[in-house]
């Protein structure tokens, strides 16, 4: 019974003893050795042929290199205070769909975030891979949401840029962008050495992105350099409280000023108004971005006069003492005719500083061949940029001397017809202050003080101009309110017309640069004041006082000794004197 | 007698008596395979799978200890009940994953799809035994409405895969029981013109504005995501480069046990159940893959030596069925896996976590037992 041979057992159904032996069982037997060996030829493709490919790719999967930050360097001033600090912050991200919370949950979530429930629940339901729940949040708040071990909700460390001094410093320091890299000014100049290099480590990650395992570190991170500024936080506060009640007594649309400590060229404060915060940048227009004293260029007017005497002298056609005839104040030179605000018949050299006269300068400067006039003003710096480093720096304008008609050297003499930033202007002074010595200048703190520059001018004419310029700024002069108690003040002031398409309007840019101590000068410091509104237009009037208490209050914080008795240097009752 | 009856020796005796040792030892190897797989899979899940496992011996040890006419007794009831569980699980089945495929009892959660993997060809094998000397072609139309009625119901759920199998359980039965190759060849025919039709006009097909007819669009999906895994590789064609990377990162000899990063690292889906192969097959490599093709082609062999042996139509027809249906699991398991089928989830026989799968395979082999125990009862 047991041991039957198969053929017999299938004698008891004749269907299947008809069918099943001959062609049924083979198929069957056919196919299943076809299926058997299709699932051995891939299992050998896969496991055997293509295995190095698979391998790579695999490893790409778990393996990853990740960037440890470096931690961006810190800007202080020259003193050491902070201006621009970065903070630990994290970033709150998810991937929505491993993100399955309660509703419970999800309420305790946005309440962390300060966000709408249901607008974390939107965020959620988003049918991307990857979103930002929440950008630069506090690290003690992120590290309770970190605690709620909520799933598919992840961090990262992020840093913050903050700045303490808020708008006072914007202009300088320039602002970072929300990955932490420099976007204007300091921060954009000196991004590669503020910035650090982030390190990296191998991990491996599982499929939601967790790093199971730190294999090794690549190489730790390097955190950025420190960078000290020229800048003094106490002057720049006084140079931007002093621009921003200017600003808001003359109604000016917009102003600058910079100081220049005239023994190093170092910039001890900069700023410009209008401002903005550089800690909420939500609503920023260029106006407010725009570092007037670096990057922008206006005609300066009657601050070039000393230049055209200081040639002059240097030349040896005339002396501080010699006569021009100014024929009242009216000149004409071809079609045009030159006319000076305050008329005069004859004034000295000092006088035409001091009195400001457009056609005694002219009669000057046409004495000097245009290619000497050229030189000497390139010589100054004009024309060319002050390689600061600074972001978006402008050059100014300065035609070559082979284009220039007589009518051009004329009033080129007294500021028009070439353009000038307030810093090229506030540097080309420290040639008077200096003994006739020009520095490149610096937004970052110099170690040691006496620097030796490019000599441009004799001692002794640049100790005349000293004087011409100590009386423009004296009781006789045109700006007799850049007066400053205890301390002898020199410098000019100007007032130029704005040209606007072609033509020059009834606009002004009022100016003033000048340096203090007289006697031996520590600072130079240029005010612009753009499109006063407040019924003064004058340099003297509206840029001379802006730069009176700079100065005062500078001379006195930095403890420079006065270099003259506290007495009252003018009657209350005299007006300023004028020029154009 | 009383004495002798409840002698231990005899109890063992009586005990193991039913079992058939060639396939126990195969479902041996298998069902401890895929405990250790699931140590390194889902480690959390092994314990639950010892409970499933021993709940699916005795099920078999209680088929075993059937004799084949009692097993037939039972394929009307058996089959008429999971017809209504599939009725009921339509009507308040629970939805999962966007498929109506569980039925709550009370207990525990079943699926009765699976039973049906084995009462479908217990039923037809029946029906046929039945007609035995009188087979014509009204029994095939017969047969074959028999057979629509499950997979019809399945094919609802949706879940292509489980009536794919159920179907091929009965069409299994019904070729093994004769039916004309006048009638094969053309459905044959229609299969090999509509599959290559498929993989030679995909990319026009697998437009995203191209509607299939009677399919749905995630059975498309499948389709054309087998037919281009990288079209999509953050969706639909995830599974299956990941499975592959899994399987190709394997080599020859495997990482090791518990050393798969793939496994271990989250990247391969659903890694303790349908795509457990992908972890054997990184782990132990290309000998591990071979070796359990080969523990499966054991397993088909014993099953075509005890149908062959078969005493009546009936057990012949069931045995070769049952065989059938264990190979194509394992075949379209490893197929899907490997990339070279479409994703439609399929376990991986005694291997992959889950209770019901686990308790009808080994109701299958129970059955083969009590078959090749009972061979030489013909005349009975």
């Amino acid at each position: 019974m047991k041991k039957k041979p198969v053929a017999v057992t299938l004698n008891h159904n004749p269907l299947l003893k008809r069918d099943l032996p001959a062609w049924r069982a083979r198929i069957v037997l056919l196919g299943l050795m076809g299926c058997s060996l299709a699932l051995v030829a891939r299992a050998a493709w896969l496991q055997g042929f293509n295995k190095d490919f698979l391998q790579a790719q695999g490893e790409s999967r778990y393996a990853r290199v990740l960037e440890v930050p470096a931690t961006r360097g810190r800007i202080t001033d020259r003193n050491g205070d902070i201006l621009a600090v970065s903070t630990p912050v994290r970033s709150i991200w998810a991937i929505p769909g491993d993100a399955r919370l309660s509703p419970a949950d999800a309420r305790a979530l946005a309440g962390l975030l300060g966000m709408n429930v249901n607008d974390l629940n939107n965020r959620l339901g988003s049918a991307r891979d990857f979103v930002y729940l929440r950008r630069q949040l506090a690290p003690d708040v992120a590290q309770r949401i970190a605690d709620l071990r909520l799933p598919g909700i992840h961090q990262q460390q992020e840093y913050r840029r903050f700045y303490p001094g808020g708008e006072m410093m914007a202009h300088i320091l320039g602002f970072t962008g929300i990955d932490d890299r420099g976007q204007e000014g300091i921060e954009l100049a000196f991004d590669g050495s503020l910035a650090g290099k982030p390190g990296a480590r191998r991990v491996i990650r599982d499929r939601r992105g967790q790093v199971v395992e730190d294999v090794e570190s690549i190489r730790p991170p390097r955190d950025g350099e420190d960078l000290a500024l020229s800048i003094d936080g106490k002057l720049q506060f006084l140079a931007y409280s002093a621009l921003r009640d200017a600003m808001e007594q003359h109604k000016a649309k917009a102003g600058a000023v910079v100081v220049l400590d005239a023994r190093t060229g170092e910039v001890l404060a900069l700023a410009n108004a209008p401002t903005f915060n550089p800690n909420n940048r939500a609503a920023l227009s260029g106006a407010q971005l725009r570092n007037r004293v670096i990057t922008d260029t206006f005609e300066p007017g009657s601050t070039m006069k000393p230049f055209i005497a200081a040639l002059a002298i240097e030349q040896g056609r005339v002396t501080p003492a010699t006569a021009i005839d100014t024929h009242n104040g009216r000149m004409a030179l071809g079609r045009a005719t030159i006319s000076d605000t305050s008329r005069h018949e004859v004034l000295t050299v000092a006088e035409v500083i001091q009195k400001s006269s457009n056609v005694g300068t002219v009669k000057m400067a046409l004495d000097f061949p245009a290619e000497t006039m050229w030189a000497f003003y390139d010589a100054l710096g004009f024309g060319s940029p002050l390689r600061l480093g600074f972001p978006g720096e402008a050059s100014g304008r300065l035609r070559p001397a082979r284009d220039w008609r007589q009518i051009e050297q004329a009033t080129m003499s007294y500021g028009y017809g070439l353009s000038v930033t307030l810093a090229q202007l506030a540097r080309a002074y420290l040639v008077f202050a200096r003994d006739g010595e020009l520095l490149p200048l610096s937004l970052v703190r110099q170690e040691g003080l006496q620097k030796a520059g490019r000599r441009v001018l004799s001692p002794d004419t640049a100790r005349e101009m000293r004087t011409m310029l100590e009386m423009a700024a004296g009781p006789g002069g045109t700006a007799p309110r850049a007066q400053v108690p205890g301390y002898r003040v020199a410098g000019k002031s100007g007032t130029a017309h704005k040209l606007e398409g072609g033509r020059y309007t009834n606009r002004y840019v009022s100016s003033f640069v000048g340096f203090a101590p007289a006697s031996s000068p520590r600072l130079v410091v240029a005010v612009m004041i753009d499109e006063p509104d407040g019924g003064q237009h004058f340099g003297g009037a509206v840029a001379a006082p802006v730069f009176a208490r700079i100065t005062e209050g500078a001379l006195r914080t930095l403890g420079v000794a006065p270099d003259m008795p506290l007495t009252p240097l003018r009657t209350a009752s005299r007006p300023a004197g004028e020029a154009l | 007698m009383t004495d002798q009856r409840f002698h231990p020796v005899n109890l063992l005796r009586g005990f193991v008596r039913p079992v058939d040792p060639v396939l126990l030892a195969i479902l041996a190897v298998l069902l401890s395979a895929g405990y250790l797989l699931m140590l390194s899979a889902s480690p959390e899940r092994a314990h639950n799978q010892m409970v499933n496992t021993g709940v699916a011996l005795c099920a078999m040890w209680a088929a075993a200890r059937l004799p084949p006419q009692r097993l037939m007794s039972l394929a009307v009831p058996l089959y008429l009940l999971g017809v209504v569980l599939l009725i009921g699980v339509a009507a308040f089945g629970e939805t999962s994953k966007g498929a109506k495929r569980w039925l709550d009892i009370g207990v525990t959660r079943i699926q009765p799809s699976e039973l049906m993997k084995i009462a479908m060809p217990l039923m037809l094998a029946w029906y046929f035994q039945q007609r035995e000397g009188a087979i014509n072609l009204r029994t095939f139309i017969v047969a074959a409405a028999l057979l629509a009625v499950p997979v019809a119901l399945i094919v609802t759920q949706p879940d292509l895969g489980t009536s794919l199998l159920v179907a091929a359980a009965g069409m299994y039965v019904i070729f093994f029981a004769g039916l004309s190759w006048k009638l094969i060849i053309p459905v044959a025919l229609l299969g090999v013109v509509g599959l290559g039709s498929i993989v030679v006009f995909g990319d026009q097909l697998c437009q995203p504005d191209t509607e299939w007819y009677a399919l749905r669009e995630y059975q498309k999906q499948r389709v054309c995501t087998l037919l281009d895994p990288t079209r999509d590789p953050l969706g639909k064609g995830f599974h299956i480069i990941q499975s592959t990377i899994a399987i190709g990162s394997g080599g020859v000899w495997g990482k090791g046990w518990m050393e798969g990063t793939q496994t271990h690292l989250s990247f391969i889906p659903e890694r303790h159940t349908d795509f457990i192969f992908s972890v054997l097959a990184e782990e132990f490599g290309l000998v591990g893959t071979l070796a359990l093709l080969a523990v499966y082609v054991l397993l088909l062999v014993r099953g075509f030596v005890i149908a062959l042996r078969a005493p009546t139509l009936a057990t012949r027809l069931l045995a070769g069925a049952i065989t059938m249906v264990f190979f194509t699991y394992a075949f379209v398991n490893m197929g899907m896996v490997s990339g070279i089928l479409p994703v439609v989830g399929v376990p991986l026989p005694f291997i992959s976590y889950g209770g019901t799968a686990l308790v009808t395979l080994c109701l299958g082999v129970g059955i083969l037992m009590s078959i090749h125990r009972h061979r030489g009862n013909a005349h009975d």
